[in-house]
């Protein structure tokens, strides 16, 4: 018994523990609604149900949230520019894969030079970001204000202020899927971008680093780690992560549409990275928190849908859920609980 | 009435993951009376000061206080405070951006008609602070004030909460002799009005100069509580070290006298920072500890961290090892074989939440590179080699730093810069707020790397323990080095002497 108790509290002890609770939670409460929302069925070669819908919508999110986490961790603050550098990105491959018209029934210039263009423009974006963080020394959330609100300006400018639409088959595969492999494309990308960044982060010091720079920078600038350094790449790469999120985005509607590419992910993304049991303070990150903070906030729209909310109201149970979940996981709450209970024994014992 | 128990600690227990840190604790104070809390790094003062005010929870006791019916438990800094438990702690607890005033009334503005009273605040705390003879402009921002000015209105800010119980946590360690006997002054009158003041530190002689009673703390277990009278200084250390004194006077062997000075390690010529550090010289050879010297504020921290590069330096060169060496930034004092621990352990030395082996690879780390990881099985070796060495108390190489005690956070700080073996170290206060044990590790370390053929730069506030271990001494004052000191000249007074600048100008 001693030892079951041990091991729950250990369980129950690990940092992902409550964010995986949650979306256990969150999936769990379909068992009950929508029986249906676990089946899966094959059509046409792909996967289709609910549970893969929520992993396949989720992809962009998921990208978005690996950028985003490294971001907090460094500097404690976030970038509310991703959803229009996604749209930046999007129009930019558009853009080169049109060759300027406005729609278009085959490439008009190699599709490589249209994903690289688009992820240089992701880049170049969170450089900006970067450089007025990093080196401006701009708090994050009113430097990246910005191109939050620039950033689909831009977007227009390039498009002409038109839905540009790449109508090429191949064009469609990375936000759908490709012929042969049943599970969607974007699963895919937003795998090998997590399995990439968490490499990155253990083989290289940047997760120590960026750790550090986030608990003390000036401890660490005394250690001879540039802070200023840290924090831009970091900006950097989530300026990155919004360009491959905005390309697989485009890919989806097979367009640009500068308005509505990644519209509102910005704070998805924020909230991926709370509910993720990250502290927006910065400093100590899981990656993998985020991923699955991302998941859930995914998993939670599906349900709502397949629960028969109307989008318009989906936005109201959503935060009523996402208050939930964060005051399961908030310390204070934990002390409120344990200082009740204390009390009810002391009262006991009195009685 | 004096002499009645204002505050009874009974039993008190608590627990951190893999240490006792309190283990069934008695604690009483009398009012009226200055109780000195005292114990090695890791004794459980800390701790104890912690679980009364609130910040900690403990496990099995109780607390009673005067006044209060039942025992009281806190569960907050702002509860104890209510029931007239205030503390100022070791380091400043004061918001730098507002005003002195509202540093001092913060949370309790006097007000009218729902809006602060702005006229009444600053009359209220200017005079308070005149009562305590603190005459200062209230409506600056506090950060325009020195740390020991700070640390004096955090007092009076806890004094002016009416308090039962005052708790003075190391208040004394950032501040010169003035300001310690003013602040003494005040506890004494404090004391008289009947308040129970609980003072914890490390200083011996401040102990005997104001305290009635000694608690002593031992590994999270109380040893005793004892009458001033009946408890000589050695057989204080000796209960707080549970080992027969060391004597620290035996640390430094036989002065070398005429030494051969040879290899110059540092050779600084007219280096200055503007606004902090008037340009200076100074040469350190191998195997040397050079002291900077001089009252708080004279600059010997802004010297050294010009001579680091943690204020770039706007002036002057620098030659290491006869080469001449551009230092703008840490990076490059490290390159040229320099380490550097700064005075300021909290907020410039450690991490607080990565484990005690991230925080002693990181630097050595930074030095070899972003793309040169250091391997998982290396960084365990190192870092288990060097806890060993400086025998550091640690549950394990993944604690996170923060929950250690103060020394033991600053051995680790101390380890990561071994770990880089430099020529030439900077120790900026090592051994501030550090019990009388680690102390003297502290400094035999400094001797011994001395001997080594390391060269050392050592900063004190204490000057007993700088004539303990350096061999040579830079003085200081009000921004500028004024002398040297050789190692025939090196004793309290002519120290004293050049500080004051009374005669030890060149």
């Amino acid at each position: 018994m001693n030892k079951c108790m041990a091991f729950v509290k250990k369980l129950t002890g690990t940092r992902l523990f409550l964010p995986i609770f949650c979306l256990f939670l969150v999936l769990l409460s379909n068992l009950i609604k929508t029986p249906g929302f676990f089946e899966v069925s094959l059509k046409n070669g792909v996967l289709y149900g609910y549970i893969i819908d929520v992993i396949n919508r989720a992809s962009d999110l998921v990208i978005l949230a690996v950028g985003m986490t490294l971001v907090v961790a460094a500097s404690g603050g976030t970038d509310i520019s991703v959803g229009a550098v996604m749209s930046v990105a999007g129009a930019v491959c558009c853009f080169i894969l049109s060759g300027g018209q406005q729609t278009v029934n085959e490439f008009q210039n190699p599709y490589l030079l249209g994903v690289m263009a688009a992820i240089i423009a992701g880049i170049l974006c969170g450089s900006f970001n970067g450089f007025l963080v990093a080196k401006m020394k701009i708090q994050p959330m009113v430097a990246t204000l910005i191109l939050f609100t620039a950033g689909r300006g831009i977007a227009q400018l390039i498009t002409k202020g038109q839905i540009t639409y790449i109508r090429v088959e191949s064009y469609k595969k990375l936000g759908s899927s490709i012929p042969g492999i049943p599970i969607p494309t974007p699963v895919f990308v937003a795998l090998i971008v997590v399995l990439l960044t968490y490499v990155l982060l253990k083989k290289t010091t940047l997760g120590v680093y960026i750790q550090t720079v986030g608990i003390n920078s000036k401890a660490s600038r005394l250690m001879g780690i540039n802070s200023t350094m840290i924090i831009f790449l970091s900006y950097v790469f989530c300026g990155l992560c919004a360009g491959i999120s905005g390309l697989v985005a485009s890919s989806r509607i097979y367009s640009a549409d500068a308005n509505n590419i990644g519209l509102n992910l910005e704070l998805d993304a924020i909230l991926a990275v709370a509910l993720g049991g990250n502290s927006l303070g910065g400093g100590k990150f899981s990656l993998l928190g985020s991923v699955i903070g991302a998941y859930t906030i995914q998993a939670l729209s599906t349900t709502l849908y397949a629960m028969g909310v109307s989008p318009d109201q989906i936005p109201v149970y959503k935060a009523a859920v996402v208050v939930i979940i964060v005051a399961l996981q908030s310390t204070e709450l934990k002390r409120m609980v344990k200082r009740l209970q204390t009390e009810r024994v002391a009262g006991k014992k009195v009685a | 009435m004096p002499g009645e128990h204002v505050l009874a600690m009974r039993n008190i227990t608590k627990t951190f993951p893999g240490v006792q840190a309190l283990s069934h604790v008695n604690f009483t104070l009398r009012s009226g009376e200055i109780h000195a809390l005292m114990g090695e790094n890791g004794a459980g003062k800390s701790t104890l000061i912690k679980v009364l005010t609130g910040v900690e929870e403990f496990e099995t006791g109780e607390i009673t206080l005067v006044g209060e019916k039942s025992a009281i438990i806190n569960h907050s800094p702002q509860e104890a405070q209510e029931r007239g438990i205030s503390t100022v702690y070791q380091e400043v607890n004061l918001c730098p951006n507002l005003s002195v005033a509202e540093n001092l009334y913060i949370g309790r503005e006097p007000k009218r008609a729902g809006m602060i009273d702005w006229k009444t605040m600053n009359r209220k705390a200017k005079e308070l602070l005149k009562s305590l003879k603190i005459e200062i402009d209230v409506t600056k921002s506090i950060d325009n004030y020195s740390i020991a000015l700070q640390q004096m209105i955090a007092i009076a800010r806890a004094v002016d909460m009416s308090a039962k119980v005052l708790i003075l946590d190391e208040p004394t360690s950032s501040l010169d002799d003035n300001e310690v006997e003013k602040l003494f002054t005040l506890m004494k009158r404090l004391k008289s009005e009947g308040v129970g003041i609980i003072f914890v530190t490390h200083f011996l002689e401040q102990v005997y100069e104001v305290c009635d009673r000694i608690t002593v703390l031992r590994n999270g277990g109380l040893v005793g509580e004892y009458e001033i009278e009946k408890l000589p200084r050695v057989q204080l250390v000796a209960k707080m070290m549970g080992k027969d004194f060391d004597d620290l006077a035996s640390i430094k062997k036989e002065k070398e006298e005429g030494r051969v000075r040879e290899d110059v390690v540092i050779d600084a010529h007219g280096i200055g920072h503007q606004g902090s550090i008037k340009p200076y010289d100074l040469k350190i050879h191998k195997g040397e500890v050079v002291g900077l010297t001089g009252l708080l504020g004279s600059g010997r921290s802004e010297l050294a961290r010009s001579l680091y590069g943690a204020d770039k330096p706007d002036s002057g060169e620098l030659k290491v090892n006869g080469k001449a060496v551009t230092v703008n930034k840490p990076l490059d004092a490290m390159m040229a074989g320099m380490a550097y621990l700064p005075e300021n352990r909290k907020e410039e030395g450690i991490v607080a939440d990565l484990s005690v082996r991230d925080n002693l690879i990181l630097a050595l780390q930074a030095k070899k590179g972003m793309f040169h990881l250091i391997g998982k099985k290396e960084q365990e070796e190192l870092a288990q080699e060097y806890v060993k060495l400086l025998q550091v108390k640690t549950a394990s190489l993944d604690t996170p730093i923060k929950s250690l005690s103060g020394g033991n956070q600053q051995k680790v700080i101390l380890g990561r810069w071994l770990l880089t073996n430099p020529d030439f170290l900077i120790l900026d206060e090592p051994t501030r707020g550090i019990d009388v044990g680690t102390k003297t590790e502290i400094q035999k370390l400094v001797v011994k790397l001395a001997e080594e053929g390391k060269s050392v730069m050592f900063i004190s506030s204490e000057v007993e323990e700088m004539l303990r271990t350096c061999n040579r001494m830079a003085v200081l004052r009000d921004g500028e080095k004024v002398g040297e000191l050789e190692e025939h000249e090196l004793d309290q007074n002519q120290i004293m002497k050049a500080i004051a600048g009374g005669g030890g100008d060149e």
